[in-house]
């Protein structure tokens, strides 16, 4: 919470102004009523015209000050509570940006994306509810009763017997109905993900004939969503009428009560007026602090993802490191390197590996699904930090450098590659934003990426759509290679980038992987001829190393390398 | 693939009376509801104009003749109108919470039920993100509308009214004021509408660019911390938050202004009528100071209604504009489904084919004759193209002239690059699509005489993405046959061997998958979806690109599951690992919509043709 409020920043004038302004008007529109009695019990009963045209000309004014000062507060509300929400997707949208991939992997995608979206205009309204009505009502509710009780104070019991009743009922209500809407809200999104879902597998559905069992659950989650909805708003619809009840009933007893202090003569007649015009704004008022009130609570999960994401820890951080040390070569080793996901001894993802990788050489990792490839080059940009052991980057421990001068010199394709909208000229810049089209033109030939390129109508220009729908998946992957080339890494890790790429053209993006002779080449790969002309060859199996060594070797020794060597090639 | 079109939505109904019918339609099974939601609402504005009226008697009882058993007596009626007013109040906002409730529901349930009528092509051509803001927004903004838009306008118009007449009954020349300030409100309300609708353009507008940069941004983070490119992300989102919080202040200032201008006006208006009345009284022209106090009161429940109004108004709009959207997709035509022809359980006696009541793993096509009578064909699995002709969009073919057979028990393999037609052949054959050109028989049935569900019965499939639902493992692979035993599916499951991994599971077969199975590799969730296609049992199997997650040794493990389960089937394989393809009957190579080469491997690197450039790595499969 205290890191939210932070979070206002320099809207914070707009939002101290935002309920000065709303108190101002509110005592103006708690005025205007007291003078009214005062027309009609000074004026009329002393026959003043003169006062009555002050009184009313003094009326007008207040009026329009109040609705100055109403315009300021919408004003102010908005500039706080708009405001406030920028910041606040900004500090998310920032954190984020700071996750590790261990952070990363903890939330789901569509999670986080809610939380920068749906939760924010949340928190935002309820900021604008919060600075505006919790300021108006309460104050209107004060102030209004304490005009009462200034015009007459035995009536005013009236009211302190009201409010706490109407009170007491409101909170009755809201709590009660708080636990039926969350459970509504969550049928509510189950079953909106279940449209999803057979949005995205409409063909499995079409294929198997499913429609029929998939009305049959759709109409049952749909029912429950319907009566978890009037379970929860017959609650609600309960305030109205009640509130109305109360109402009434004061305006009644006020009459009553008032008709005989006017009979006594203790009491005006303007004043009785006044004193009814009281009950509705003091009544109002009360209702709208519950709505407030049960907005906020509504906003509470809001709040609460948000800042989960805040407060998350951010598990790989730049130690305290020379700023100038930069990987020197692209020599990589691993001593006795122990790694999980979870954090968990008793269950490594990769366990105690030992591996060196001289500068300049090209290393090919095999192995089957689950063996831990990716996980185990994860370990040299740092993308995750070793539990045991460490891992050496140029000679030195991949923690000593900055995080920065770190992934510069090591680039890594990744398996679920990503481009983004705007031109292919803009995504390969994200290697290099200062790369010359001749580099990036070379960089896109030694990806195998130029001929097709250029094939487009607008060549280096063509528009990707958004996560590079236009072109096909063999062209992603191409193209993300330029895109990794064109950071000129010291160490080029490309896991299971070709995948889409056929063999030939394969072979001829490796071969110009090898003019770079300063550059660690890893290739993660499934099949055998993408690894097979590496300097060394790594298999590895349940997180550990099963073999070591050149394709030569290892063909002529049983085990796991000789047992896919057969399967790929000789069938 | 087919291109993906996004339509932008319209913001203004276009034919709100259509659509206004529509709805009515909807509501007509809740008539007699209806009459008592109405006669709540009459009910709950007139006892509030009452209640007000019977100020002027008690405040002039007061005043003058200061009778007490008059005054309680006003009173008793007061309470009796105030009574009635509450009940209103209460009835009609209980009955239309069902009504609202149960009349989305339906509309979900058809909008639902329609969706799944719907034809594939339908979904090539509209994004997931349209369809589904039909059933968020669109319902929701509808159901709003149903629940509070319509009574309150219906109550705002009558209160309005009804406080119109009982203000020119106290007093016709108070009433003027009323008049003037009307016009004034009625102004202030046009100027900001207009200058808010313009803003929220502007917002909607900005979120939208908001929204698809942070998914986009969101979905790749990890390329975005590879690349450290976390600086230059933060300075475009820093303009576009940046933008989006100028427009949404401005929005948010028209739609918080508005009320209270509208109050203060109203209070303005109080203050003339106190003034004015002042005078009236001192002059003579109004004798009683209950007719000030009514009329005071009633001013002040004058504007209220109308900010209701104005406001409502709006979201009325946006909630037919929804609707009318609905209504359009449930307009959408359904799948056509002109097949006759049924698939059966059969069995042979004496050489005749019978329908069978239990299962006997025969199956037949039933097919109705002129007569009245049903003839019998055994399915085979015998699938031929003669000269198919398609495309998903007109003046574009795919598939050009394409003929190819598959005799029962055949595996036949597709090969060809990407765009080439290997899936659309698939397609095809499950009647996705419909070839306007050629035909493609079954048995020797064209398939279209065959009813959709049935033909598609006969065919199981194993796509190139596997869709998973959301429940426990046993379920999904229960989708491919709805009544199948535990030992079913695990059989099933051992056969695509997926057993083993799913004993290792944390609840083995009770495991539940979450998100698109999302707690699963791309592997596993391929075996799950072959399992499930083996459950289901069909004479025909159509695998595409089924095992191109799974890794080469794991997949010569499941060759033996995959073998048994294609045995005695008519199996079509597309595949991008020629590996998988070699050991088929007869192998297609597909190129720009063609078949260009035909035969079993050895014939096909006999002839030194594309194939045996693929196979040996001199072309590209992209």
């Amino acid at each position: 919470m205290k890191k939210l409020i932070k979070l206002i920043g320099e809207y914070k004038l707009a939002t101290v102004l935002t309920p000065l302004s709303v108190i101002l008007e509110v005592i103006l529109e708690i005025y205007i009523p007291f003078l009214m009695s005062k027309i009609i019990d000074i004026g009329i009963k002393n026959m003043d015209m003169v006062y009555v045209a002050k009184i009313g000309a003094l009326m007008i004014l207040m009026a329009l000050l109040a609705l100055l000062f109403g315009a300021l507060s919408g004003r102010f509300a908005s500039v706080a509570s708009m405001g406030f929400g920028k910041n606040v997707r900004k500090a998310l949208f920032y954190k984020i940006q700071d996750f590790s991939f261990a952070n990363i992997d903890k939330y789901s995608t569509p999670s986080l994306i809610t939380r920068l979206t749906t939760d924010i205009t949340t928190i935002q309204n309820a900021f604008m509810t919060v600075t505006r009505m919790l300021a108006r009502s309460p104050f209107m509710l004060v102030g209004a009763t304490i005009m009462a009780i200034k015009i007459n104070a035995q009536l005013a019991l009236v009211f302190i017997i009201a409010i706490p009743v109407l009170g007491a009922a409101l909170v009755i209500i809201s709590t009660k109905a708080f636990p039926r809407f969350k459970s509504m809200f969550k049928k509510y999104d189950a079953l909106n993900a279940s449209v999803q879902e057979n949005l995205t597998s409409v063909r499995v559905v079409k294929a198997y004939v499913r429609e029929e069992h998939e009305n049959e659950k759709f109409g049952i989650s749909a029912d429950n969503l319907r009566k978890a909805q009037v379970a929860a708003e017959r609650l609600i619809i309960c305030n109205m009428p009640f509130m109305q009840f109360v109402m009434y009933a004061c305006m009644i007893a006020i009459s009553y009560f008032g008709g005989n202090m006017i009979m006594a003569g203790s009491m005006d007649a303007g004043e009785l007026m006044s004193f009814i015009s009281y009950v509705s704004q003091i009544l109002m008022s009360l209702m709208m602090i519950s709505f407030a009130f049960v907005g906020l609570v509504m906003s509470r999960a809001s709040i609460a993802r948000i800042v989960e994401v805040l407060d998350e820890e951010i598990d790989i951080t730049d130690r305290e490191c020379d700023e100038n040390l930069t990987v020197k070569d692209g020599s990589v080793e691993f001593e006795n390197v122990s790694f999980s996901y979870s954090k968990n001894k008793d269950n490594y993802n990769v366990e105690n590996i030992n591996l060196k990788i001289k500068s300049g050489e090209t290393v090919g990792i095999i192995g089957s699904t689950g063996s831990a490839k990716t996980t185990l080059v994860s370990l040299i940009p740092r993308l995750y930090d070793v539990c045991e052991g460490r891992v050496l980057v140029g000679g030195y421990d991949v923690r000593d450098y900055k995080i920065k001068n770190l992934r510069d010199a090591v680039s890594m394709v990744l398996q679920k590659n990503v481009l983004f909208s705007g031109s292919i000229l803009e995504n390969l810049r994200w290697g290099d934003l200062d790369a010359t089209d001749k580099e990036i033109e070379n960089a896109c030939k030694d990806a195998c990426a130029h001929d097709f390129v250029t094939s487009f109508p607008d060549g280096y220009l063509t528009d990707l759509g958004q996560g590079g729908v236009n072109v096909s998946g063999g062209q992603k992957q191409r193209l993300t290679i330029a895109r990794a080339l064109l950071k000129k890494p010291k160490i080029l890790i490309l896991d299971d980038s070709t995948s889409a790429v056929d063999t030939n053209t394969d072979a001829k993006i490796r071969e110009a992987f090898k003019k770079q002779d300063d550059t660690t080449v890893i290739i993660i790969a499934q099949r055998i001829s993408s690894v097979c002309d590496a300097d060394k060859i790594i298999v590895l199996d349940d997180g550990k190393i099963a073999q070591i060594g050149t394709h030569d070797e290892l063909i002529n020794k049983d085990g796991i390398y000789k047992e896919l060597y057969t399967l790929q090639t000789n069938q | 693939m087919p291109p993906v079109r996004s339509t932008k939505p319209v913001r203004k109904p276009k034919n709100a009376a259509k659509t206004i019918k529509r709805i009515l339609t909807y509501l007509l099974d809740y008539k007699v509801l209806l009459v008592f939601v109405a006669l709540g609402i009459i009910f709950s504005s007139v006892a509030a104009i009452a209640g007000n009226f019977l100020l002027k008697p008690v405040i002039n009882n007061l005043t003058t003749s200061r009778n007490m058993s008059k005054l309680i007596k006003t009173l008793i009626t007061m309470g009796v109108f105030y009574s009635l007013g509450i009940v209103g109040t209460y009835t009609y906002n209980r009955l239309m919470l069902t009504i609202s409730s149960g009349t989305l529901k339906k509309i979900r349930v058809d909008l639902f039920k329609h969706m799944q009528s719907l034809p594939i092509k339908y979904f090539d051509t509209h994004t997931h993100g349209e369809l589904m803001s039909r059933f968020t927004s669109d319902t929701d903004t509808l159901r709003e509308m149903l629940s509070h838009g319509i009574p309150n306008l219906f109550s705002s118009a009558i209160s309005v009214t009804g406080v119109f007449f009982a203000m020119l009954i106290l007093s016709p020349i108070l009433t003027v004021f009323v008049v003037l300030m009307l016009v004034i409100m009625l102004y202030v309300i046009k100027i900001i509408g207009a200058k808010s609708s313009v803003y929220f353009k502007a917002q909607q507008k900005a979120i939208g660019k908001a929204s698809g940069y942070i998914e986009e941004m969101i979905e790749g983070q990890k390329v975005v911390k590879v690349f450290c490119h976390e600086d230059k992300v933060k300075s475009d989102f820093d303009e576009i938050n940046e933008n989006l919080c100028k427009a949404a202040t401005s929005a948010h200032t028209c739609a918080n202004i508005l009320m209270p201008i509208m109050g203060n006006l109203s209070y303005m208006h109080y203050a003339l009528t106190a003034a004015a009345g002042a005078f009236l009284v001192i002059n003579g022209v109004i004798a009683d100071l209950g007719t000030i106090g009514s009329f005071l009161q009633f001013t002040r429940s004058f504007s209220q209604p109308i900010t209701q109004i104005s406001q409502q108004f709006n979201s009325v709009l946006s909630a037919l504009a929804g609707a009318e959207r609905i209504f359009e997709l449930l307009d959408e035509k359904c799948e056509e489904d002109n097949g006759t022809i049924t698939l059966v359980k059969a069995k042979k006696e004496n050489g005749r084919i019978l329908e069978s009541d239990t299962y006997t793993g025969e199956w037949a096509w039933k097919i109705p004759e002129k007569s009245g009578d049903f003839s019998y064909i055994m399915l085979k699995g015998d699938v031929r193209f003669h000269n198919v002709v398609f495309g998903y969009e007109e003046n574009k073919t795919v598939l050009n002239n394409v003929s190819l057979y598959a005799k029962p028990g055949q595996k036949i393999a597709f090969v060809g690059s990407t765009g080439a037609g290997k899936t659309t052949i698939t397609n095809l054959i499950n009647r996705f699509y419909d070839v306007p050109d050629g035909k493609i028989t079954y048995d020797g049935i064209n398939i279209n005489k065959i009813k959709k569900a049935d033909l598609r019965r006969s065919l199981a499939f194993v796509l190139q993405d596997t869709h998973l639902f959301t429940g426990t493992v046993k379920e999904n692979i229960r989708y491919g046959k709805l009544d199948a035993t535990d030992e079913e599916i695990i059989n099933a499951a051992k056969l695509a061997n997926a057993h083993s991994f799913i004993m290792h599971l944390p609840n083995g077969y009770d495991t539940v998958l979450t998100a698109d199975g999302a707690n699963l590799s791309q592997g596993q969730r391929q075996l799950l979806s072959i399992a499930r296609a083996a459950v289901a049992n069909p004479p025909v199997l159509v695998l595409d690109e089924a095992t191109s997650s799974i890794d080469t040794r794991t997949e010569s493990l499941i060759e033996k599951g995959m073998d048994s389960l294609m045995k005695g089937r008519t199996v079509f394989v597309i595949a991008h690992r020629l590996s998988t393809v070699r050991n088929s009957n007869a192998i297609m190579v597909l190129e720009n919509g063609e078949v260009i080469e035909r035969g079993d491997h050895n014939e096909l690197m006999a002839q030194k043709g594309k194939y045996y450039s693929l196979y040996t790595g001199a072309f590209e499969l992209s």
